[in-house]
Formats: structure tokens, sequence, C-alpha cells
């Protein structure tokens, strides 16, 4: 019996490594403690090369060297709104890393390790939070769908993708990403119903970052999350989110399951958000400081840094490298997104119907000519 | 070649001819398939294609709709039977907010071909949630197209079109008129989809009516013929986009406009058409358009339902307070 088959039992009712009154909580799949050392789990072994470590740090710290130039971006007044990763690039970029190219990847709104992951220009998602688009990038050739903000909406659309890959006799794998507020929403909780009785290919990841905005995750259930799995019918299992090794070894336990006709798995991604929910909101309205001073000993980042530098895996001169690409790609960021043309006024008329209606036809016309109306008309 | 189809067995067929047509066409519902689906729309399809092109799905109506969604992104073509009208709404998130959303989002790179497939409106003396004209919401929201068929001919053609149409359609079927037979020509050269068309010729009212109230209109204007009125019928057939150019002709002629509609008056389809037709016809109106709906209720237990739905009688009481004028 692999581990993602073990049956699972019902334990403390609201698990958290950040609320020390209650009991610790169990089946924390670690492969690297908060201090950066390497464990071993029999059952999710990593067989990494010294390269593939060096390579998640660096995907670590330009998305985290992304977000934090977004949030000041934000700040200046050059994003409408950004919704912060900060805390969560383990659980995201492992994630993202697990996916084989043929995957498919179903985001929320705050996947931009994922998307990073799978190739996407960040400039790509920047214009969404400037309000140009809705995301630029291609979702069909990126594997990686359109940001998703109606919550838990995208859990369906991935299980009927999964219920396509079955048809098509393929091997793709299809990843759905959610939050811990999004288990209490009924579509999502279809989209299991549907994954599970017909075995779908398809992998829940949940990213329990202890919040839904403000409310906490006692709110949205009394059991650990990932137990919620066996009453679909399928495996749960709890990762450290914050450890990407753990995160990249689980998923791709999962997604291989999915592919060999296994159904699907939920992942539990035990995490925080260290920042807001958006940079519309005041965390410190409904958290206490102390939790996030907690949580930072538990940082993604500097616990595999620690491991890498421990074991002679990276030096110096790597860390600095990384640093000075994290600002080139800043730069880029911030060049880009100020400079980011705004879209034509009439673009919005297109793309509503793959055949665009004539009533539609006839109102964008009197649009244009509205504009056409003023002194040096509109740009089509 | 011509058959007598009842509606029901034409969108059976219609169905059937579709799948043949495109291996990718796939139909999901409640008890679509061993029972072929409350009304019996889907009979047979799963014995001759499987349980994977026709596939009874659990009972959530927004996980038939956003599994759609991802195997439209998938490359296949969706059909979502709704088992009733008043069932659509625990899928309405997934058809506003996804469904009619998805193609604009992503500027034309991703398609949406699903067809919702929802038997519309009342007279079947039905409990409360199964006799409903939920047309409006969807008209009102950009992105879908709107399909409300008559009779057995436009039922056939109908859903192949909207099967083989690029945008998400939703596809209202008259379930009280499923039993309506007609004469289809299975090898002619069926009419656009998205147009409307006149039924009868007439010159004192121009009428309009789509899915179950065609045949009522078409029985006021027999009706009023009796009585030396004239009455021009048209079958608007598609909700969104509304095809007005035909009515705008009519009227310019007539003079006279009455809509008639299940759905309630307020905010129906009829104020959009009395606006628009207002708007382009104004020297030519004698009267003001006038509408023939439902009353602004929840659709009333079935032993009332017959003062609720507009009849032949209050259809003929509007073409008299037209002439009037």
């Amino acid at each position: 019996m692999t581990a993602l088959r073990q049956a699972t039992e019902v334990v403390d009712p609201v698990p958290g490594a950040s609320a020390p009154h209650l009991p610790q909580q169990p089946d924390l799949v670690q492969l690297l403690t908060p201090e950066g050392e390497r464990v071993e789990q029999p059952d999710y072994s990593l067989d990494i090369s010294d390269e593939e470590l060096r390579s998640l740090y660096r995907d670590l710290a330009l998305v985290r060297r992304w977000d934090v130039e977004a949030t000041a971006l934000q700040r200046q007044g050059e994003l409408g709104i950004w919704a912060s990763l900060l805390g969560q690039e383990a659980a995201q970029v492992g994630a993202g890393r697990a996916l084989a190219d043929g995957d498919m990847a179903f985001p929320t709104y705050r996947e931009h390790g994922v998307a990073w992951a799978r190739g996407v220009d960040p400039l790509d998602v920047m214009s969404l939070f400037r309000g140009v688009d809705n995301g630029g990038w291609d979702p069909v050739a990126r594997r990686f769908n359109l940001y998703t903000i109606v919550i838990g909406a995208q859990c369906l659309h991935a299980t009927g993708y999964a219920m396509g890959v079955q048809r098509d006799g393929s091997e793709d794998a299809v990843l759905a990403f959610l939050g811990d507020g999004a288990t209490s929403q009924g579509e999502v909780n279809e989209a299991m119903v549907f994954a599970a009785s017909f075995a779908a290919p398809v992998v829940f990841f949940c990213q329990n970052n202890q919040y839904a905005i403000s409310v906490p995750l006692e709110r949205q259930t009394r059991i650990p999350l990932y137990q919620r799995a066996a009453g679909f019918g399928f495996p749960g299992v709890r990762v450290d989110g914050n450890d990407v090794l753990a995160v990249l070894a689980v998923t791709r336990a999962a997604l291989q399951a999915a592919r060999e006709g296994q159904g699907p798995t939920f992942i539990e991604a035990f995490t925080y958000r260290m920042g807001a929910h958006t940079t519309s909101d005041d965390p410190t309205r409904y958290r206490l400081a102390s939790e996030l001073e907690e949580w930072k000993l538990r940082d993604p980042i500097a616990r595999l840094k620690a491991h890498l530098s421990r074991d002679g895996i990276a030096d110096a001169a790597f860390f600095e490298s990384v640093d000075a690409e994290g600002d080139e790609l800043a730069a880029r960021i911030r060049t880009g997104t100020v400079e980011m043309p705004d879209p034509a006024p009439s673009s919005m008329f297109e793309h509503v119907y793959a055949e665009q209606t004539p009533p539609l036809a006839a109102q964008q016309a009197e649009f244009e000519a509205y504009h056409a109306s003023f002194e040096g008309g509109v740009e089509r | 070649m011509t058959e007598t189809l009842t509606i029901g067995k034409a969108l059976n067929l219609g169905l059937r001819r579709a799948m043949e047509d495109d291996a990718k066409v796939v139909l999901m519902g409640e008890d679509i398939g061993k029972l072929g689906g409350v009304f019996r729309i889907t009979d047979g399809l799963q014995k001759d294609f499987g349980e994977d092109r026709v596939v009874d799905t659990p009972l959530a109506e927004a996980g038939i709709l956003g599994t759609a969604v991802g195997l439209a992104m998938r490359g296949y073509r969706p059909v979502c039977e709704i088992q009733f009208d008043g069932f659509v709404f625990p899928a309405y998130n997934q058809i506003v907010t996804q469904v009619a959303k998805i193609h604009a989002r992503s500027k034309g790179r991703v398609a949406m071909p699903i067809v919702i497939r929802i038997p519309m409106g009342g007279g079947i003396g039905a409990v409360e949630h199964h006799s409903e004209s939920p047309e409006a919401y969807f008209a009102h929201t950009a992105g879908l197209k709107v399909v409300a068929v008559s009779n057995p001919v436009d039922a056939y053609w109908g859903i192949q079109q909207a099967i083989a149409h690029p945008d998400p359609i939703v596809f209202l079927e008259p379930k009280r008129r499923y039993w309506e037979k007609a004469e289809v020509d299975t090898s002619a050269t069926p009419d656009p989809l998205f147009g409307s068309r006149v039924v009868r010729g007439g010159d004192d009212v121009t009428l309009l009516a789509y899915g179950p109230m065609v045949k009522t209109a078409l029985q006021a204007a027999q009706a009023a013929a009796d009585e030396g009125r004239s009455i021009e019928v048209i079958d608007l057939r598609t909700v969104s986009p509304l095809d007005l150019d035909p009515v705008f002709e009519s009227v310019r002629r007539t003079g006279r406009c009455v809509v008639v509609h299940e759905a309630p008056t307020t905010l129906g389809l009829g104020a959009e058409i009395a606006a628009r037709v207002t708007e382009t016809c104004f020297h030519s109106l004698e009267a003001p358009v006038l509408r023939v709906g439902g009353y602004d209720t929840p659709y009333p237990p079935s032993k009332l339902e017959e003062e609720y739905l507009p009849d032949l009688d209050r259809v003929l009481d509007a073409v008299d307070r037209a002439m009037g004028f």
C-alpha cells in the first residue's frame, strides 16, 4: 500500500502548527526540516541532483523577487491590486515543477509561482493586475489556464478537462489549485464527486494558508482538510507546504497515480500567507503579529538556502548570482509594467463571441463612431 | 426525405445526427442514459454511442456545466441537459461567470462550444420549479446566445446547428409542445439558426412570439381572422441575438406590435423588443408596443397556471387594445 492509498483517520479537529494550544499536527510529509536538514520519507523518496536543487532555489527566489516588485508597483499606483504569494513560494513552485509538459494546470488567482514554473512571462500576469486584460498568456500553449477569480469554479473545469483526457486515452494529468476557503464551496465539492465517480486523472492541490481573507481555517472545517478526501473516496495527504522538496515529491506521486488510472488525490499543502490577502487587505485586523513571526521561522526559501549551504550544494557566489538575476528580473517587470500600453477602447467588443452577433457589431460601430466624433478619434 | 416527427423525436434525431457527424460531441445530464431523460429526448442514444458519450452525471447541475467547460477546453463539444428550467440555477454561476466569459477572457484563444438544453415553460400541471421561463437571465449575459424553438423542423435542425456553432448556446425547448407533430424534411437546407421568421402574413397587427407561445400566437391570429382582423405572426426563434429586421419591416406596414411570452412581463424580452421597435419604427407606430406575459409573481401552483400563462384570449385582448389607439 502506497502512502497515497493509506487510510485516513480523524484526529484533532482543528490542526495547525501555528496554534500551539492544539495537539501536534499528524501525518505531515516533510523532506526538509525548517532548519534545512533532509528527512527520509520512504513513500516519497526524491532522487534529485544538486543542479535541480539549485534551480528550485532560483525559482523560489525569483518568484519572491517578482512578488516584492509587484507589491511595490501597486503601492506606486502602477497596479490596481496585487495578490501576493509571499510565504507560498515552495507550495507553488514545488507543485508547478511536478507537472509534466503535457499536463494541464488550473490556477486560482495567486499561483504566480506555478505560472513561473509553466514558463508564463510575469508581464502577462502583471497585465491582469494592471487592468489591461484578464491575463495575457496563452492557456493552451502554456498548459496553464487563465486565472479564475470566482472561488473554486476552476476545480470543475479541471475535472472536466481530466474527463476529456480519459476519453482521449492520454496519459496527461491535471492539477487543480484551490485554497482552504474554497473547500467550503459547493462547486469544489461537486468537482470531487465527479472526479471520484469517473476516476478522473485530476489532483486537487489545496494551499491551506490558514486564512480565507480574514476568516481562519476553523470556520471552514472541523477536520483536517486532507481528511475530507476520504469522504469522497480518494486519498488525501498533507504535505509541508513550505518544503519545496516534499511538495514536489508528493505532487509528482499524485500526478503519477492519476496517470496510471488510479483517480484523484487531494493534497493539502500546509502553509501560511505571510502577506496580506491582497494589497487591499489589512491582516493586522484579524491575526496576531506573533503568528507571522512564528511562520517566518519556517520560511520556505530560508530553509532551502540552509540546506544548500549546509551540504555544500551552493556557495555564496551562487546566491549572489541569483540575487543579481532577481534584480534584473525586477527591473524588467517594472519597466514592462509601467510601459504597458492601455488596450484600445474598442477591443472590449472583440472576442465576446467567436462569431460576433449583428446587434453587438452595431453597438461596436456606434461606440467607434461616438469616439471618432471627438478630436483625434479613437484607435482601434 | 420527409418524416412526421414530434418535437421530442426531432430533437432525438437531431442529437443522433450531431453525434454521428462529430465524435467530439458528448451528451451530459441527469438520467439521460438508460432512462433516456425524463422527457426521453436522449432515448436510445447511450445504447448506441456508449457511456462515455452519453454521460449519466452525478446529480449536480453546477458540476455538469463546470465539467462541460473543462471538456470544451480539451476539445469536446458538450451538450448538457438540464432536467427542468427551474433546476438551472445551481449551474447559473458556471454559465454566467465561466461559460459566457471564457472566450473573451482568453482573447479568443479558448472557445466554449457548449449547448445547454433546457425544457422551458409551463402548462404541464407540474409542481414548483418545473414550469419557468428563464430566458431573460441568459439573454442579459454577454457571451451567451439563446435559442427558443417552437416546432419539429427547427428542433431537428436547430439542435444540430447549435452543437456545430462555436459559441455557447442556451437551447430552450418548449416542453409542453414536445409531443406536437409536423413533417420534417431531413434532406432540406435549413434556415439559419439566428433568424426570425414570418410564420403567418397579415396587415393589421404584428404579433411576436417564440418557443411555446408561437402556437398560441398562431391560434390567436386564426381566431382574429375569423373576426376579420389580419395578424402577422413572427416566430423570433432566437432570443439572443434578436433578429429584428423582419419585425421592423412588418411593424412599418402594420403600425402595431404585440409581444407574447410566458416569462414575467417586467424586464422580460418584450421590454427590450418594445424599446427597440420604438427606437426604430417610431414614426410608423399607430399604438404603443404592447406586452402579454406572465405576471410578476412566482410561477403559481398548477391549478392557477392557466390564469398565469398568456392564452388566446389575453393575446386577442392585447390585439384589441392595440387596434383601439
